[in-house]
């Protein structure tokens, strides 16, 4: 296969929205109220859009038998490359709303440089994401703050989600050898320059909700070389149930 | 009010209705209109949340991100249906919380349909086809229902169900053109959907309690026979395309009456889902409580969030 190296950073991109997508997908109808259900499978068919977009790509790309579908669902768990924090589970709703904050002002982030990228199909997918991902940042973010300086209970839950989760945020800005090579020529984005206004931006509204700012340095990483938490093989058992029951099928 | 000022409303509000005006939620209405509208709107409101569990559960394990993707937005357009409806609901003067506290508790119905469960991916398409396919028989008509908020949440709803209901069919055309394992899914999930669909347009005219009322307000058009008439008689031709078997040995086209003569069906069957004993009542109801109990605190908080921010408004000194 001719670029690899955009092959592989393409899965990098797309694998987050995919795993995010597909955790949200797990609450539609168990929400807490009708509105925020119907909002958390807004950002979760947002992801689902922008996965799309980028395996369309990617087949192109791989080409031979290549889909959209077999990318998403016929790889193994060590060739998902998405972050840990992505695939951690649904432990609440504050877990939640804390999980896809914590991605979101990283992704929006991201996308705002995206867009530059000299790969056409790139910064085309970032900036028809970028509409999306403020509205998602904005959402989460709102409700960080309701659970964080809300009544005592939410606090205590958002503490811990923000507490538990606070190990994954590091590896968000580790880059790639595929992505250093592709950001010098202006493809992908070094995401390590986004870490300094990412811990900036979290901490304001973190501080803003009441909520103490976790002091741990250690952190936790895997996911972009492929080595997820024991929680993602049985999110891919559930993803590719029907691909690897049914092989070879159009559906 | 005097019995004859009572007794001329109502004749004004009658003459209303017969002339096609809609009622709005400010007129003056009887009692009894309100009552089963607040029944009426409610049940359907409480089986578009309920229906959102049977395909909700298929969303994790759906084959394509093209198939994820339509049913995500199936589902949440369900939600958003719930949501207008009782939005229509409230305008009658009760409260959200109350109208989940009627579900919660079992005092108000919803759709039996969703009571039975989704074991395969063809079930997706035969809820869309069938389910979908027999809610817009029944619904359509309300689109001209005489009560405004009502009539008008209607209409963005038959909208978006007639195009789930393509999606649906056009699930299980895909499955009927594919191989003979997905050929056999599509026609097991005829053979387990085809009967209760049937059901869910309700019992048979002479027990139905509600129908010669609710013909009056226009909250009804056509009878329930005449509903499951039409459904079977606009639906068998479509399992024809898909050359799948409708499971009734007795369907038989009658060339006299112009309509297809049907086997009986098991209203054994229909009354026990009904009362609670179908093979997902426990399960759904304890979908619904378990996210209504767990979001409690989430609620609570975006509550006192609130209070807090409007007291920071009001006393801008005293929130540093």
């Amino acid at each position: 296969m001719k670029k690899t190296n955009l092959y592989n950073y393409i899965l990098e991109l797309a694998d987050n929205c995919l795993i995010a997508g597909q955790r949200l997908g797990e609450l539609c109808g168990h929400g807490p109220s009708l509105e925020t259900d119907i909002a958390c499978t807004n950002i979760s068919l947002d992801l689902f859009g922008q996965t799309r977009s980028y395996f369309q790509y990617a087949a192109d790309i791989k080409g031979e038998d290549a889909t959209e579908d077999s990318i998403a669902f016929l790889r193994f768990e060590r060739e998902y490359k998405n972050v840990l924090l992505v695939e951690q589970p649904n432990r609440d709703f504050a877990y939640t709303l804390a999980r896809q904050y914590l991605f979101d002002v990283y992704h929006l982030l991201l996308l705002e440089k995206l867009q530059f990228s000299q790969d056409l199909t790139l910064s085309a997918i970032a900036k028809k994401s970028i509409k999306e991902v403020s509205y998602h940042v904005r959402f989460t973010g709102d409700w960080i703050k309701r659970l964080g300086d809300g009544t005592e209970e939410s606090h205590a839950k958002m503490q811990e989600a923000i507490d538990g989760l606070w190990t994954y945020t590091n590896e968000l800005f580790e880059v790639t050898e595929e992505a250093k090579t592709l950001a010098e020529e202006g493809i992908a984005v070094d995401v390590s320059t986004l870490k300094k206004t990412y811990y900036e931006k979290v901490t304001a509204l973190l501080t803003e909700a009441t909520l103490t700012i976790p002091e741990s340095k250690y952190f936790q990483k895997g996911g972009k070389a492929g080595i997820h938490t024991e929680h993602m093989g049985y999110l891919l058992a559930d993803m590719q149930y029907m691909q690897r029951a049914y092989p070879n099928m159009k559906w | 009010m005097s019995d004859a000022q009572l007794k001329n409303l109502e004749e004004i509000f009658e003459q209303r209705i017969a002339n096609d005006e809609k009622i709005e939620p400010k007129d003056w209405m009887p009692e009894k209109y309100r009552k089963t509208h607040i029944r009426q709107i409610s049940q359907h409101a409480h089986s578009e949340i309920v229906g959102m569990l049977p395909e909700g559960n298929w969303i994790t394990r759906a084959p394509s991100l093209r198939r994820k993707v339509a049913l995500l937005a199936k589902v949440q357009d369900e939600a958003g249906h719930g949501l207008y409806l009782y939005s229509a609901c409230e305008t009658l003067g009760i409260s959200r919380d109350e109208l989940y506290e009627q579900l919660h508790s079992g005092k108000a119905k919803y759709s039996s349909i969703f009571n039975y469960p989704t074991v395969t991916w063809a079930d997706m398409g035969a809820i869309g086809w069938l389910v979908d396919g027999a809610a817009i028989i029944n619904q359509v008509p309300l689109c001209n229902t005489s009560y405004g908020p009502y009539a008008r949440a209607m209409i963005r709803v038959c909208k978006e169900e007639s195009f789930h209901q393509r999606q649906g069919f056009e699930i299980m055309m895909t499955l009927c053109n594919g191989t003979e394992a997905q050929k056999q899914m599509a026609q097991d999930a005829l053979n387990r959907w085809w009967w209760p669909s049937l059901m869910m347009l309700g019992p048979v005219d002479a027990e139905s309690v509600h129908t010669e009322q609710s013909m009056k307000w226009k909250l009804k058009r056509k009878t329930n026979d005449e509903l499951r008439q039409q459904f079977i008689d606009q639906t068998v031709p479509q399992a024809d395309i898909l050359g799948l078997t409708v499971p009734d040995p007795d369907l038989k086209w009658n060339e006299e009456t112009g309509h297809y003569d049907f086997g009986e069906i098991n209203w054994d069957e229909f009354w026990q889902v009904v009362k609670g004993h179908g093979p997902c009542n426990k399960e759904r109801m304890n979908a619904r409580v378990g996210a209504w109990e767990k979001g409690t605190w989430v609620r609570d908080a975006a509550m006192a969030y609130a209070e807090k921010q409007q007291n920071k408004k009001e006393n801008p000194a005293k929130a540093v």
